[in-house]
């Protein structure tokens, strides 16, 4: 058991790292332009702590970790849908066209 | 089939990085947000197939009440509201995780390992001072309290010692899981550090801090992926964290702060340390009209205009734009300089334009704009200061030295319209109003530029 635990930091060590590379990477070639909807995006992927939530709601040992968990997926639920509709409607504004006489 | 939640898991991971991606261009940065979408929602579906929750009416009520009070925040906040929007966000998403972070605690002790309640720690005192940071960014950015930094001697120490009496309980808590009411002391120690940090923090500064805080919440949901040993966690918020992190050091960068500034937070400091001694020196400026300015834009051929918050404050943006419209019509080019810190938040500037409608090519950044400004007839700044002050090139004693700035008073004439000869926020006195080719006009940005396109008119 203590040897699966050990794997498992290993290869989550790694992931981590790897997807921090592979952001760090990624954000850098986003366009300036764009860095007010990016970081509404980013938010809205991280409240993917609502997973979080949803795991350790599966057999909470006393009312207070259901409550605080309870709390925390209205917290997750209402960033996930402001975040993707707010970064829509930003993205939506951004237009090239001109009026050309 | 047992198998499936890990494949919608990779799937979902595989969609988080492509709308990365995505968002990298305007043309394909509503397909990236999308794909996010779908990313979220097939973590979420896998990850109700792999643990069975009991209390699905819980469940469900917190989606509902989630998505009663999230809908309205996406489809009503203003462009201009947009930054506190983030600020609200990052403290509800760090005190998701930060709570989540306590269940697991409380779930799992006395007898959780040494490994899981380190990370626990670290989680809950990085969530919890993220939550109350974050409140107080918002406080600051909706006006609710004064922006200017709250410093006093010695608070450097007492911030750090607050930080370090958390980090002690967080220690003990290691040490003795058995003891769980210490997590309550830990979490409001946590609570009082992020509230004393960002309230040294002056509300100019605002666009470092909020990429901080983000990066924070990510670091912190990240953290409880390796609790929960859950991938999908893990990946999403390292995405979040190293995304904030970027966005942390290009705003630290183009106000020259060093990095450990940013990191630690401190920023604010500076500004306070930079103000006296640079007063009002006594020189005067010469103020124009403008009919003035409607006289020299007729003769221009080029123009770049340099918007700062000070356009957005006054609501100046739309009649920004029609005065664009009205130069184009005749023929003359028109560009807009953004700088880095322009707005309250990365970007933010340039979502006020687009707002606007301003088209987004005709908006250029500081790297591009600069080469651009000695060939240029007019630079008209509305609403920005210390971005636009030469002392950063040529003074070395000047606090603002060093800071990258657009070349303004490269331009053949500067036209600065300004409500008062208040400095900027760094206090300093710009260089730009004592110039030959600068022409100072007064007022309000959006009743001046208002005048201005009568004037344009009546030509």
């Amino acid at each position: 058991m203590a040897d699966a635990v050990q794997t498992d930091l290993a290869v989550n060590l790694l992931i981590f790292l790897m997807a921090t590379f592979l952001g760090l990477e990624l954000v850098r070639h986003v366009s300036r332009l764009l860095h007010t909807p990016l970081m509404s995006l980013t938010n809205a992927i991280s409240s993917v702590s609502f997973v979080a939530a949803l795991i350790v709601m599966v057999d909470p040992k006393n009312d207070l970790i259901l409550f605080l968990v309870t709390i925390a997926v209205g917290l997750a639920a209402t960033n996930i849908v402001s975040g993707f509709v707010i970064t829509d409607r930003i993205l939506r504004m951004f237009k090239r066209d001109r009026p050309k006489k | 089939m047992s198998d499936l939640p890990q494949y919608l898991y990779i799937i979902a991971i595989v969609l988080f990085a492509l709308s990365l991606r995505w968002m990298g261009e305007v043309k394909s940065a509503r397909r990236g947000n999308w794909a996010a979408a779908l990313g979220m929602v097939l973590a979420i579906i896998g990850t109700l197939i792999a643990y069975q929750v009991q209390r699905t009416d819980l469940l469900i009520a917190g989606v509902v009440v989630g998505t009663i009070i999230g809908l309205p925040i996406g489809l009503k906040v203003r462009m201009t509201g947009v930054p506190q929007r983030t600020a609200a966000s990052h403290a509800f998403g760090s005190l998701a995780v930060a709570l989540v972070g306590t269940a697991e605690f409380y779930q799992r002790a006395p007898a959780i390992d040494i490994f899981a309640v380190s990370v626990l720690s670290a989680e809950m005192i990085l969530g919890y001072l993220t939550f109350t940071g974050s409140c107080i960014a918002f406080a600051k950015l909706q006006g609710l309290i004064p922006g200017r930094p709250f410093v006093y001697r010695g608070r450097n120490f007492v911030n750090l010692s607050v930080l370090g009496v958390a980090i002690v309980l967080g220690i003990f808590l290691v040490i003795d899981p058995g003891q769980g009411f210490v997590l309550p002391i830990m979490a409001g120690f946590a609570l009082l550090f992020g509230f004393v940090l960002v309230m040294a923090i002056g509300g100019a500064d605002m666009p470092t801090v909020i990429a901080i805080l983000n990066s924070y919440a990510g670091i912190s949901a990240a953290a409880l992926g390796f609790v929960l040993n859950n991938r999908v966690l893990i990946v999403a918020g390292a995405l979040d964290g190293s995304s904030g992190f970027i966005l942390a050091v290009i705003m630290s960068q183009a106000m020259n702060r060093s990095f450990v500034n940013v990191l630690f937070g401190g920023v604010g400091a500076v500004v306070s340390a930079g103000s006296p001694g640079s007063a009002q020196t006594g020189r005067t400026v010469q103020a124009y009209t403008v009919d003035d300015v409607a006289t020299v834009l007729e003769g221009a051929k080029s123009v770049i205009i340099v918007p700062g918050y000070g356009m957005a404050v006054a609501q100046a943006q739309h009649v920004v734009k029609e005065l664009a419209d009205v130069l184009e019509k005749s023929d003359i080019d028109v560009k807009y300089a953004i700088h880095p810190v322009a707005g309250r938040m990365p970007g933010h500037m340039n979502v006020l334009l687009a707002e606007a409608q301003v088209p987004y090519d005709q908006l250029l950044e500081m790297d591009r704009i600069n080469p651009l400004f000695p060939e240029t007839d007019v630079a008209i700044v509305v609403g920005a200061n210390d971005v636009t002050n030469p002392a950063a090139r040529t003074k070395p004693d000047s606090p603002l030295y060093g800071m990258p700035i657009l070349d303004v008073d490269k331009a053949k004439t500067v036209v600065f319209v300004k409500r008062s000869m208040n400095p900027g926020f760094s206090g300093v006195d710009n260089e730009l109003f004592y110039l030959p080719n600068t022409m100072m006009v007064f007022g309000d940005a959006k009743k001046v530029l208002g005048e201005l396109l009568a004037a344009l008119k009546r030509r």
